[in-house]
């Protein structure tokens, strides 16, 4: 097996979806002739010609709209956002647009397209290029929202998206394009949407996350003397309550990980679910662990503190399992 | 701060007034850039930076040509206008090290500049952002009645995006002291204009606004700030807003990873011939208001002082963890701090 960058699973997805179906476009800032901001486009625009993959102007909200067109009328366009602060300048055009297509015409036209875009914190570019920010479609009926964990995901999550029959984002943590990861490449490989994921499996504690929040996940657990289960969401909306469900009441505890405020993230939805429908199963609270209620701040060292590391999740779950009480959030003691 | 700080941002801001201190700015914004340049090979920026040499007179051409109290707003693109604003070198490598002495206390960063006392909005990271502010910032000085006007500056690619039309629209409808200050320094990232926009003067926009449309050489100090002197009095004048276009360049890629292969031979070396800093040292030369050799002289100066802020930069503490909560909103803590834009 090879070592693949995610930043090449993201490319070799797109690469196989265009041979695949020829309807499937790209859009995007620099995406043709420079390859990509991020370089997850290199080479397309050689071998698939500039009909199909496309530069755009510094102009989300038009390249976002053409995109919701051309779907309803037979393309499937892939839309990169090179950081998901942008997707603000063209936000009606995919929550209020495209997510409505379907309903508005009773089921006769759907907008089959896929935005791509990178999200997250840990890199130093600041307040305006940090955040996730899935809380702007998260909910929107119609959507379906994704997060890539690695390759493999990245992979399997980008094949579906692009063959699912309405508008779906695929938000992919920056932070691990340049990870690598033992992968086999499979072109028939697919991550249905809708589905999670037992990354290990353990009997004292459910720990449901996605994102880059996954491998600190199972870092945290790999180095916890509890036996704690991994959940990686993948799809964050909808999101997969049977798999969350089933495993919460095997090990009667639930932790979120989110790379998400405390106040925005979905942890919340995810713990009203359990403790609607598994309360009866539940040892301990639910608990989440979040980020804090504040902007990403710039300062490397405030940065790694901001976001929450293998240790403090390591430390966090252990005093659920042996209080089984929630324990304080750091910025309790902190702020 | 006070103004009898001599290093204050107001105080360096009054010194433009002076022929020789405009030149030395320029040359103060050519040595930090091309420190941070280095800085970051050092391993003491995070993230990214966009640097802006080459494109120098713009920045001290709109800073001398408008007041303290005027408001401008501008892009991630910024170290230089901040600089020629007022913000001291500490200020600026303080932020982008991301140290408590930036001017945004660390917690911004390269994007991020800000420095009320000179006017400065902090500078934004979304193309397109601080043109609707600056048309707000313009109905705010128009209600403060003492002639104070606003100042947007973005780059070329920024003009395809809406944020520019619905505010070149807004603030002619409602006549609105703004200046929108388009740096066409010919790309976009990656992209050079002709591939992204259907015309290569960015100033052809403003006739469908029905405002003054200019294009200004933007590697020369002293035209930017005549464009610049005229736009302000037309607003000042209650007659609207103004679009200016600064030809310029910029010497280095889009940001700090970028090697900038897309630009066709040549292209730089001939911008070179044309640089700002030469140009304007020439004619100072020619003035008498500075001798033969004192440009290389001043370049050797502004250096070592620039490595001197560097030093205490570097020395300096980074935020403590509870930075992280402050100045969220009126309820955190920080105390309130806010600028007073109808005290003076
Ligand atoms: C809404 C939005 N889209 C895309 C970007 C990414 N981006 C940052 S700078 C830039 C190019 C801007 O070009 P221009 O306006 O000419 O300014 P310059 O960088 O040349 O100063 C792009 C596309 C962004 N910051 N915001
Ligand atoms: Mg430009």
């Amino acid at each position: 097996m090879a070592k693949i960058w995610t930043r090449q699973a993201v490319l070799r997805a797109l690469d196989d979806a265009m041979t695949d179906d020829p309807t499937v476009i790209l859009m995007g800032e620099d995406v043709a002739a420079a390859g990509g901001p991020f370089k997850v486009t290199e080479g397309l625009l050689a071998k698939y010609g500039a009909e199909r993959v496309i530069d755009t102007p510094i102009s989300e909200m038009a390249f976002m709209g053409a995109a919701v067109g051309a779907a309803v009328c037979g393309l499937k366009p892939v839309v990169e956002i090179m950081f998901i602060e942008f997707l603000g300048v063209a936000l009606d055009q995919l929550t209020t647009q495209a997510a409505t297509m379907r309903y508005l015409s009773r089921g006769r036209l759907t907008a089959p397209l896929v935005v791509r875009a990178s999200a997250g914190a840990g890199q130093g570019f600041g307040c305006q290029h940090s955040q996730m920010l899935d809380h702007w479609v998260r909910g929107t009926p119609g959507l379906k929202l994704a997060v890539t964990s690695n390759a493999r995901t990245t992979y399997g999550l980008l094949r579906s998206a692009i063959e699912d029959p309405d508008p779906v984002v695929v938000l992919e943590p920056r932070i691990l394009y340049s990870e690598r990861e033992e992968y086999e490449f499979d072109p028939s490989y697919r991550i249905p949407l809708g589905r999670a994921e037992v990354a290990r499996q353990g009997a004292d504690a459910t720990l449901v996350t996605c994102g880059a929040m996954t491998r600190v996940a199972l870092e945290a657990a790999a180095n916890s003397d509890a036996n704690i289960e991994v959940v990686d969401l993948l799809t964050i909306w909808p999101w997969d309550r049977k798999t969350v469900l089933q495993s919460v009441e095997r090990t009667g505890r639930l932790v979120t990980l989110e790379e998400a405020t405390a106040s925005a993230g979905w942890g919340g939805d995810v713990v009203s679910a359990v403790a609607m429908e598994a309360f009866g199963k539940l040892k301990a609270p639910p608990h989440r662990i979040t980020l804090p209620d504040a902007p990403v701040p710039y300062n490397g060292g405030l940065e790694a503190r901001y976001l929450p590391s293998a240790a403090y999740v390591t430390e966090q779950v252990a005093a659920l399992i042996s209080t089984n009480k929630s324990p304080a959030p750091w910025w309790r003691n902190a702020a | 701060m006070t103004v009898s700080d001599s290093n204050s941002p107001l105080a360096r801001r009054e010194a433009l007034r002076n022929r020789r201190d405009q030149l030395q700015r320029m040359v103060e914004i050519r040595g930090v850039e091309n420190r941070i340049q280095k800085l970051f090979a050092e391993g003491h920026v995070r993230g990214s930076t966009h640097l802006a040499n080459g494109q120098e007179a713009v920045s001290v051409g709109i800073a001398r040509s408008i007041d303290p109290d005027d408001v401008v707003t501008c892009t991630y693109r910024g170290h230089g206008h901040a600089l020629a604003l007022g913000v001291t070198p500490a200020g600026v490598i303080g932020e982008i090290c991301g140290r408590t002495i930036g001017c945004a206390g660390g917690v911004g960063g390269s994007m991020h500049l800000v420095e009320p006392s000179v006017g400065l909005l902090p500078t934004a990271a979304i193309i397109g952002a601080g043109l609707p502010i600056a048309c707000g910032a313009a109905m705010a000085a128009r209600a403060r009645k003492n002639g104070r006007v606003a100042v947007s500056i973005f780059g070329d690619g920024s003009a395809n995006i809406g944020a520019f039309h619905e505010a070149l629209n807004f603030a002619a409808i409602n006549k609105l002291p703004v200046i929108f200050v388009c740096e066409n320094n010919l790309y976009g990232e990656y992209t050079r204009i002709q591939l992204s926009t259907p015309i290569e003067d960015i100033a052809l926009r403003a006739s469908g606004y029905n405002m003054p449309g200019i294009i200004v050489d933007g590697q020369d100090v002293d035209k930017v700030a005549e464009a610049m002197a005229e736009a302000v009095q037309r607003a000042r004048r209650g007659e609207g807003p103004s679009l200016l276009e600064m030809k310029t360049y910029r010497y280095s890629g889009h940001s700090r990873s970028d090697p900038a292969t897309y630009r066709p031979a040549g292209e730089l070396d001939r911008w070179l011939k044309r640089d700002p800093i030469n140009i304007f040292a020439d004619r100072l030369i020619a003035e008498q208001a500075l001798s033969p050799g004192g440009l290389e002289q001043m370049q050797a100066e502004t250096n070592e002082a620039i490595e001197q802020v560097v030093a205490e930069v570097l020395d300096s503490p980074a935020p403590d963890m509870r930075e992280i909560f402050a100045h969220v909103s009126g309820e955190s803590p920080g105390g309130d701090q806010r600028w007073s834009f109808w005290g003076r």
